[in-house]
């Protein structure tokens, strides 16, 4: 063989070992999570392992359209997750355990199920007790029918009711207002001399007291980007996926042994007198954590912290009662 | 208008008669595909950051149709990487002169297909499938793929570049509108031809292989199968063998009758009106049946797609030219007219290709430096923005070339109806009315 023609096959075969080998290594070892609205998969990987107190280097990409990520339980911006593109991201966990991250954007139908878990490993310094969340110790059932038998003719005004407050003999405790709907304190107020309508209005004012303008504000803030998506800007229900998730509905139906078949709804409707009246703090603080079991909402237990919770909750009220501003 | 003879210049000579050069290109050419297919298949699904879909469809057709076809012929042909694999196969080299006795079968082309209906077909194959071809990085990643292992698995076959000449989708179009090219290879003295032994240039000698495209030089009269691969230019013994600059359109003089042909020019027009309405109209129920293959909307989009192509617009061709009184049979008269439609069709695409092109362009910058969407920045230009280019010149360029297109088609409609002794009216209006099709779907 000429030195020429050997050359050149060197050439030629070293060339197709650079244009197949190259990429192959560096996509070996460029690891990336890959997000994928949920009906493609979600999150790829949705387990990550990491250390306690060790650095957790994070490279995303989307595979579709634009995802957020974020983790429960963490105070943390979520950072966006755009089609074709990497975002870098370090984070820190100080306590071992297992944290849920989630997607912050409204990627599609099924956002709320993209979500995935990092396991931090390590020893726990001092393990911290854990009590029960409020609906468990009262022994609510969180799917039973909560209704409202009466509902005020207009909407309560807490303004109106600080005048009417003073000398009622009420609990103003906040154990004892997160326990009981404002029907039941409606009802309680029964023995007063009070009309319906200032009756309503005791029980706006008990509820505002019970949270502050930085609490709503940031009741506010979580409900306008983790609820509106579906339960709507002004809690009507009626978010940018409602009509998809009830006409999605009998397709997503999942059955569960003992457990009446479920399916996505359309969203709760807060602005409803006759259900939220009905509901007590608990009872909403219990729904939001363990979510709607297979309905569309998604269980929120391990994202919210408790605060943010009731934060959330004094925001729901908010469509009920006219507060102060 | 006078040819000019390049081959006269001896830079240009010794670079096409030298293989070297050309082998260069070749690696290059040949890494860059193979590095296109494993981008397409393990690179991010995002097609605008994905190499196969930028290089390949932004910015490798950029230049194939507003730049080589147009002023090259079949310039790609003469640097296309998918070929080579199986031709040194082949062979036996990559350099060296072939075997004596070929390795492989070594069959000649069966004669019923020696014409471009299998490309014609496997143009419109892929076109049916282009919304989803061109935005798919591992669809485009394993047609590449197929392509490269088509044209292997046809040399190991057949004689010579079967691949090529027979079934490559984009051959047929490239040599359709190649005819318009100001360049050409030619034999510069038939009767050096005539009286030459042996014919090295079709037969191979030591200097170089005999024509891969199955061409006699000595013949040629039409850029149509001539891949402008060189060897001829090395194997001539008589140094007969010229690359010329010619006047545009110049092999349109003389009009073909073929049918295979005249139908290229009704697919290649048609498609392009369809593509101009689909992917750049503002319908979205037909994007949607254009992309959602197999679904019952695609099937009746794909219906419509031949339809035109086949029945639509050569029936109206024909209505039109039905009574011109011409010497020759309807059939080669719709032949020899159809050639008015090569150079508006190549108008037609330049004119929808600047917009898409145009518009997605600024994909090219990142996908070089972040070419597999897996966060590289080799150049620091993977975080360019996305930015339409030239905008305020798109919409006055694309009328140019539309209108340049008709004015071109007219010319050679009359010029083909004197040939053949017919009126060129009816043509001329049926261009004047896609023309205006066309208009009103780019603009």
């Amino acid at each position: 063989m000429k030195r020429s023609e050997l050359l050149s096959r060197i050439l030629i075969i070293a060339g197709v070992f650079l244009a197949v080998g190259a990429p192959l290594f560096f996509w070996s070892s460029t690891p990336l999570i890959h997000a994928q609205v949920s009906e493609n998969g979600g999150w790829n990987p949705d387990v990550i392992q990491a250390d306690v107190n060790e650095p957790l280097h994070l490279r995303f990409t989307s595979d579709d359209v634009v995802h957020g990520f974020a983790v429960g339980q963490m105070e943390m911006e979520g950072v966006d997750i755009l089609p074709g593109k990497v975002t870098d991201l370090t984070l820190i966990f100080d306590k071992p355990g297992i944290y849920t991250f989630f997607c912050t954007r409204w990627c599609g139908l099924n956002h709320w199920r993209m979500r995935g878990t990092i396991e931090v490993g390590g020893s726990p310094s001092d393990p911290e007790p854990v009590s029960p969340p409020l609906y468990v110790s009262l022994d609510l059932n969180l799917d039973a029918p909560h209704d409202a038998p009466v509902i005020p003719s207009s909407q309560p005004s807490a303004i109106s009711g600080q005048k009417l407050v003073t000398n009622l003999p009420i609990d103003r405790s906040t154990d004892y207002y997160r326990a009981n709907s404002p029907y039941q304190i409606f009802d309680q107020l029964s023995n007063t001399s009070l009309t319906e309508t200032q009756r309503w209005d005791v029980v706006a004012y008990l509820w505002q007291s019970n949270t502050t303008k930085e609490s709503l504000a940031n009741g506010q803030q979580l409900y306008a980007q983790n609820c509106a998506a579906c339960h709507g800007e002004n809690g009507a229900g009626d978010g940018v996926f409602a009509d998809n998730l009830q006409s999605a509905g009998e397709s997503s139906m999942q059955t569960m042994t003992g457990a009446d078949n479920m399916m996505m709804q359309t969203p709760i409707d807060f602005t409803n007198p006759t259900r939220m009246l009905g509901a007590s703090p608990a009872l909403l603080q219990g729904k939001i954590l363990r979510g709607g079991m297979g309905t569309g909402m998604p269980m929120w237990g391990s994202i919210f912290t408790e605060e943010q919770i009731w934060d959330l909750i004094a925001y729901l009220y908010s469509f009920q009662f006219e507060y102060h501003k | 208008m006078a040819k000019i003879e390049l081959t006269r210049i001896p830079f240009i000579k010794n670079a096409l008669k030298s293989r070297y050069p050309q082998l260069a290109v070749f690696i290059v050419m040949l890494v860059g595909y193979i590095f296109a297919i494993l981008a397409g298949l393990i690179g991010t699904p995002v097609g605008s950051h994905n190499f196969s879909i930028v290089f390949v469809w932004i910015a490798w057709w950029a230049i194939l149709i507003l730049v080589a076809v147009p002023f090259f012929g079949r310039g790609w042909c003469a640097v296309c990487p998918i070929p080579l694999p199986g031709e040194w196969l082949q062979r036996g080299a990559v350099l060296s002169p072939p075997d004596k006795k070929p390795k492989w079968l070594n069959l000649r082309w069966p004669k019923f297909l020696r014409n471009i209906w299998l490309q014609n077909i496997s143009f419109l194959l892929l076109a049916l499938f282009s919304s989803v071809l061109l935005t798919t990085p591992n669809i485009t990643g394993i047609v590449l793929a197929a392509m490269l292992f088509a044209a292997i698995g046809l040399s190991t076959i057949f004689e010579r570049r079967a691949f090529c000449r027979y079934l490559c989708p984009v051959g047929g179009f490239i040599g359709l509108y190649s005819q318009t090219a100001p360049i050409e290879l030619r034999i510069k003295d038939k009767q050096v031809c005539v009286k030459c032994e042996g014919k090295p240039c079709y037969n191979g000698s030591a200097n170089g292989y005999g024509c891969p495209w199955d061409v006699f030089p000595g013949g040629l009269s039409k850029n149509t199968h001539c891949g402008l691969c060189m060897e001829c230019i090395r194997t001539c013994p008589h140094d007969n063998i010229a690359i010329n600059l010619r006047p545009f359109s110049a092999d349109l003089a003389k009009p073909s009758t073929r049918m295979d042909e005249a139908f290229k020019a009704f697919i290649m027009l048609g498609s392009a009106m369809i593509y101009a309405g689909v992917l750049l109209g503002p319908w979205g129920i037909l994007k949607d049946a254009a992309y959602n293959v197999g679904t019952n909307a695609w099937f009746i989009y794909a219906f419509i797609f031949l339809a035109i192509i086949f029945v639509i617009l050569p029936g109206f061709f024909t209505l039109g030219i039905l009574k011109t009184k011409g010497t020759l049979p309807l059939k080669q008269r719709f032949a020899s007219l159809a050639t008015a439609l090569i150079p508006l069709g190549l108008m037609f695409w330049v004119a929808f290709s600047l917009s898409f092109v145009l518009t997605n362009a600024s994909y090219i910058i990142a996908a070089l430096s972040d070419p597999l969407g897996l966060g590289w920045n080799l150049f620091g230009t993977a975080n360019a923005v996305w930015q339409p280019m030239l905008t305020s010149v798109l919409a006055p360029a694309q009328t140019l070339a539309l209108v340049g297109g008709l004015i071109w088609s007219a010319r050679t409609a009359q010029k083909a109806a004197n040939e053949i002794k017919a009126s060129s009216t009816p043509v001329i209006v049926f261009c004047f009315i896609t023309t205006l099709v066309m208009l009103w779907l780019l603009l």
